[in-house]
């Protein structure tokens, strides 16, 4: 018996998977997330792995969580301990009172265990080896009988196992009924072996409802097809090369003309990430919705050409799925480190405006209206993901897509206006927004025409180098980036229940862990009103929110709280008032960081000044 | 130069082209390159192809990179759009262009600096993907925006102006287009206006990627004595392997030409170019053969000209990709979106 009472919990848990990368244990470990789904509990998976093919340790966490916290926790109540490279770290991180599971064929010095936590041992290996002979079959049905161990222990319905797959091996039968017998083999072992169920326990609930549970990156590029994209250029990087892949999954099969069978799309793997943004700017120059998606290495080769974009006014799409920076920094890792630099990407005066979805729901939404938002402004759009949104399954609202929604194609001149006799000017700005026409190549014999370059140019793009034409049409582009401010998605504001004089703002991919961390800081007693930000520039809301509050902490994952500079440089204001609290290593932030963060924080502010204690 | 307008006005006896159109309709804004710039030719023949294939003034994509050359497209057809993009990356901007209508006809103009130096991934690229384009080199051997350091076409052992020997060994563009699968590969010389308008003519006829270099020589930093991309230079070594007339329509009009020394090359719309053999062994459809041919000269200090390769037959990224007829940027919503039912169904598969 452990010296600690075992951790009792039902429905909110953390479990951890210690894996060897290539042992093809993610479908298991994700399907042991699913069929918690299917109990109608939430849960928050998510992959640590490294920038490896085989050999290398990963690890998946599931955080089942009835209350719904989607953000990561921090901690770990039961371990499923199956690579023994990283043993040690693994049993070490274990919670006091939690659980160890492992493969127990082969016996271990009770100097590998701890006194505090529940050993369960299952003989995997001895039972997988007297049922199959063929080695790769031995690895797989091996993390298909540990899932159906866990199933006996966590007191699991096997029902819905045994349906989950059946729907993943749908018309090949063989394949489900020898996975169905792996299940029962781990299943039974369990039973008859062991006390079930231990502490942790998965019982049936409601908290699910119709959320759907997909990866940001997924979801991005759906909202690409439903946005209307019909080009992608890409080069391969991690964490972002699943959304092309997923972009040319979804275009197979919604995207080919069901009479010709030919594609209303084209994708193109690029030499390099120069290439994919040359060929997206070429496109959108010619009238068509383009995309790239890349990550942090990949927006530093892109900068000249966004710079291109800005100042020669083309649209361009481009998904930054953010990993930890800087150079190749951690590859597999989840920061949100680019916000600097895609904000001001390139050299001379410049600004873009980015997206910041904090979930794969906004993902899709986001990623088609960045295809609206770049016509309209004619210039580069990014959706700033990042590898925690981007690369594990999140459970979010369905998704959803208005029918009488018709593309917003911008300011285009067409032959009838030209023929009409309207002056075309096309960087001349004349509704007053910054924004001008833009003509299609090959519109009019005789008329639209224009030369397009990243030299100064005046209002009818001819080439010229006078000062008060380049001071214009860069006054111009300030206008057209005044206008953003309120086409892109709003700031979202939550305020206390008491009012407060303290703020906190936040974006993206620390959403969950936010809203979990309200809790925990209103439980110390902490009143805060929320702004969640979702796109740069930002919306005079968020100067107000400033205004209203005497300290605003700015949560975020880089060190150098981008978000915070970037709000003091466009704000002008005092930047003692914005405390920073960063996360930076690269694993998700958790509602307890942020909770503890804060929370010292304002105990510390809360400290009597000397000359009020005196009067 | 730019200050002066060009004027409108032209002879009103100007010959028109089938669309009714004249040459003026092609021309573009006046030059701001040097006087005598072997460019200026190049632009020059650019207009006389397209007035004689009779394509609307507006219907080509001109696309360039940065340096001398890459400022020529806005000195001709001013009535198409053109795109003076990123040094060394036209080949990116006229890939993306051309996936997004294929009904236009695409000219990528670029210089060897822009090519064979700071781009020659991206012109190496756009041509193994069969890019239905015409490439032309403007190939001075120098830059000259920069005032006149060695670019990467310079031969090994050419002087510049300042008296420096080049030490590096010179990447010849035709050679690696060869190699890459080019469709239509040719060399020409600026200086001679009969050999480069039907190539050009042909290349813009030809579908896939059509790559034309074309040594054009600096007259302000490389057109000196012991330059080999010079005037004299390139006259006296220029090595013509054949001269091409471009017949347009499919039944061509009798030519008076000597029995066997001329090979018709029918195109794939159709259309036929003939082929006036100079060199009566060299055989423009033997991609091997042209590349050992060339290679030969080249060690001989020899310029092989002309229509070095075709593939009449050969087909283009878009048929690679399997792209609808419809050019891409006029597809809407209607079309392009799966609408809610299917979304309904997404989102059922993913619980």
């Amino acid at each position: 018996m452990p010296d600690k009472k075992p951790i009792s919990s039902v429905n909110d848990f953390v479990v951890r998977f210690a894996n060897v990368n290539g042992s093809g244990s993610a479908s298991a470990n994700e399907m042991f997330a699913r069929a918690i789904l299917r109990h109608g509990v939430p849960v928050s998976p998510r992959n640590i792995f490294p920038s490896n093919i085989q050999g290398l340790p990963t690890w998946y966490e599931v955080r089942v969580t009835e209350d719904g916290h989607l953000g990561a926790r921090g901690g770990v109540d039961m371990m499923v301990a199956m690579n023994p490279q990283t043993w040690d770290k693994d049993v070490a991180g274990i919670e006091p009172g939690g659980y160890l599971f492992y493969d127990s064929t082969k016996p271990m010095p009770s100097s590998k265990f701890r006194d505090d936590i529940t050993v369960i041992g299952v003989p995997l290996t001895a039972i997988t080896n007297s049922t199959y002979t063929d080695p790769r079959q031995r690895q797989l049905f091996k993390n298909i009988i540990y899932l159906g161990a866990l199933s006996a222990l966590l007191d699991m319905d096997p029902k819905l196992i045994e349906q989950l797959i059946g729907e993943q091996y749908k018309g090949k039968e063989k394949l489900l009924s020898s996975n169905v017998h792996a299940l029962h083999l781990g299943r039974d072992w369990a039973l008859q072996n062991l006390k079930c169920p231990i502490g942790l326990r998965v019982k049936k609930s409601d908290k699910v409802g119709d959320r759907i549970f997909i990866e940001g990156n997924s979801a991005a590029a759906l909202g690409a097809v439903y946005g209307g994209a019909t080009v992608c250029a890409w080069y391969p990087i991690t964490p972002s090369s699943s959304v092309a892949e997923a972009f040319t999954a979804h275009c197979k099969k919604y995207r080919h003309d069901p009479e010709t069978g030919k594609a209303k799309y084209a994708i193109v793997q690029g030499e390099d990430e120069l290439a994919s943004i040359g060929i997206v700017i070429g496109a959108s120059w010619n009238g068509a919705r383009a995309f790239t998606a890349t990550s942090g290495p990949g927006i530093s080769l892109m900068t000249e050409f966004i710079g291109l974009s800005y100042f020669a006014e083309i649209p361009a799409v481009i998904m930054n799925i953010q990993r930890a920076g800087p150079s190749t920094g951690m590859p597999t890792r989840t920061q949100q480190c680019d916000i600097i630099a895609c904000a001001y990407a390139s050299h001379g005066d410049t600004k873009h405006v980015l997206l910041f979805p904090e979930d794969p729901a906004e993902a899709f939404e986001f990623a088609a209206a960045a295809f609206d938002l770049a016509e309209r402004l004619q210039t580069t759009i990014f959706l700033m993901l990042d590898l925690d949104i981007g690369m594990n399954h999140r459970l979010c609202r369905p998704l959803k897509w208005d029918d009488s929604r018709q593309y917003d194609r911008g300011k285009v001149m067409t032959a009838e206006m030209l023929e009409e006799g309207r002056d075309f000017g096309r960087y001349l700005d004349v509704d007053g927004d910054g924004i001008p026409y833009r003509t299609y190549p090959g519109t009019h014999p005789t008329k639209g025409s224009y030369f397009t370059r990243g030299t100064s140019r005046d209002r009818y793009a001819r080439y010229s180098e006078e000062g008060t034409v380049y001071a214009d049409n860069m006054q111009r582009l300030v206008r057209k980036f005044e206008t953003a401010q309120d086409l892109v998605p709003r700031p979202l504001q939550a305020n206390a229940e008491r009012p407060t004089k303290y703020g906190v703002i936040y974006f993206g991919s620390t959403s969950p862990a936010m809203d979990e961390a309200i809790g925990l800081l209103e439980a110390r007693g902490h009143q805060l009103d929320r702004l969640r930000i979702r796109a740069f520039p930002f919306h005079s809301s968020v100067a107000s929110f400033l205004a209203e509050h005497d300290f605003v902490y700015v949560v975020e994952q880089n060190r150098d709280s981008q978000l915070r500079q970037l709000i003091v440089n466009e704000n002008g204001i005092d930047p003692v008032r914005l405390v920073p609290i960063v996360h930076y290593d690269g694993t998700p932030i958790t509602a307890r960081f942020i909770a503890k963060a804060i929370g010292d924080h304002q105990d510390h502010l809360k400290v009597t000044p000397l000359r009020k204690a005196v009067s | 130069m730019t200050y002066i307008a060009k004027p409108k006005f032209h002879h009103p006896g100007l010959k028109q082209n089938e669309l009714g159109y004249t040459r003026r309709d092609y021309e573009g804004k006046i030059s701001t390159l040097c006087a005598g710039c072997g460019h200026d030719s190049i632009t020059a023949s650019i207009i006389e192809a397209c007035y004689e294939l009779s394509i609307g003034p507006h219907r080509v994509a001109k696309i360039s990179g940065i340096g001398c050359s890459s400022k020529t497209p806005d000195y001709f057809l001013g009535n198409s759009h053109g795109f003076n993009s990123v040094h060394g990356r036209m080949p990116s901007v006229l890939t993306g262009a051309n996936l997004a209508n294929r009904d236009l006809i695409y000219l990528g103009v670029s210089g060897d600096g822009d090519s064979a130096s700071i781009g020659f991934g991206q012109f190496a690229h756009s041509i193994r993907r069969g890019v239905n384009m015409t490439y032309i080199v403007e190939n001075n051997g120098v830059y000259g925006l920069t005032k006149g350091q060695f670019s990467a076409t310079a031969d090994r052992g050419s002087k510049s102006k300042k008296g420096v020997t080049n030490t590096d060994n010179a990447i010849d563009l035709v050679a690696i287009a060869l190699q890459l699968g080019a469709t239509f590969v040719a060399r020409s010389f600026s200086g001679d206006k009969s050999q480069l308008v039907p190539l050009i003519a042909a290349a813009i006829r030809h579908k896939g990627a059509s790559f034309i270099d074309v040594i054009s020589p600096c007259i302000a930093f490389n057109n000196h004595a012991g330059s080999t991309k010079s005037f004299d230079y390139v006259r006296e070594h220029n090595d013509a392997v054949n001269r091409l007339d471009v017949l347009v329509g499919r039944d061509p009009i009798a030519v008076d030409y000597a029995p066997g020394t001329v090979q018709l090359v029918e195109q794939h719309d159709g259309n036929k170019i003939a082929l006036r053999k100079i060199d009566a062994d060299y055989d423009p459809h033997d991609r091997l053969g042209a590349m050992t041919f060339l290679q030969k000269h080249a060690a001989k200090g020899q310029i092989v000209t002309g229509l070095l390769y075709v593939d009449p037959d050969a087909d283009d990224l878009h048929e690679h990709l399997n792209t609808v007829e419809t050019p891409l940027n006029s597809l809407e919503a209607d079309t392009l979106c799966p609408g809610s039912a299917v979304l309904d169904k997404i989102n059922a598969s993913l619980r």
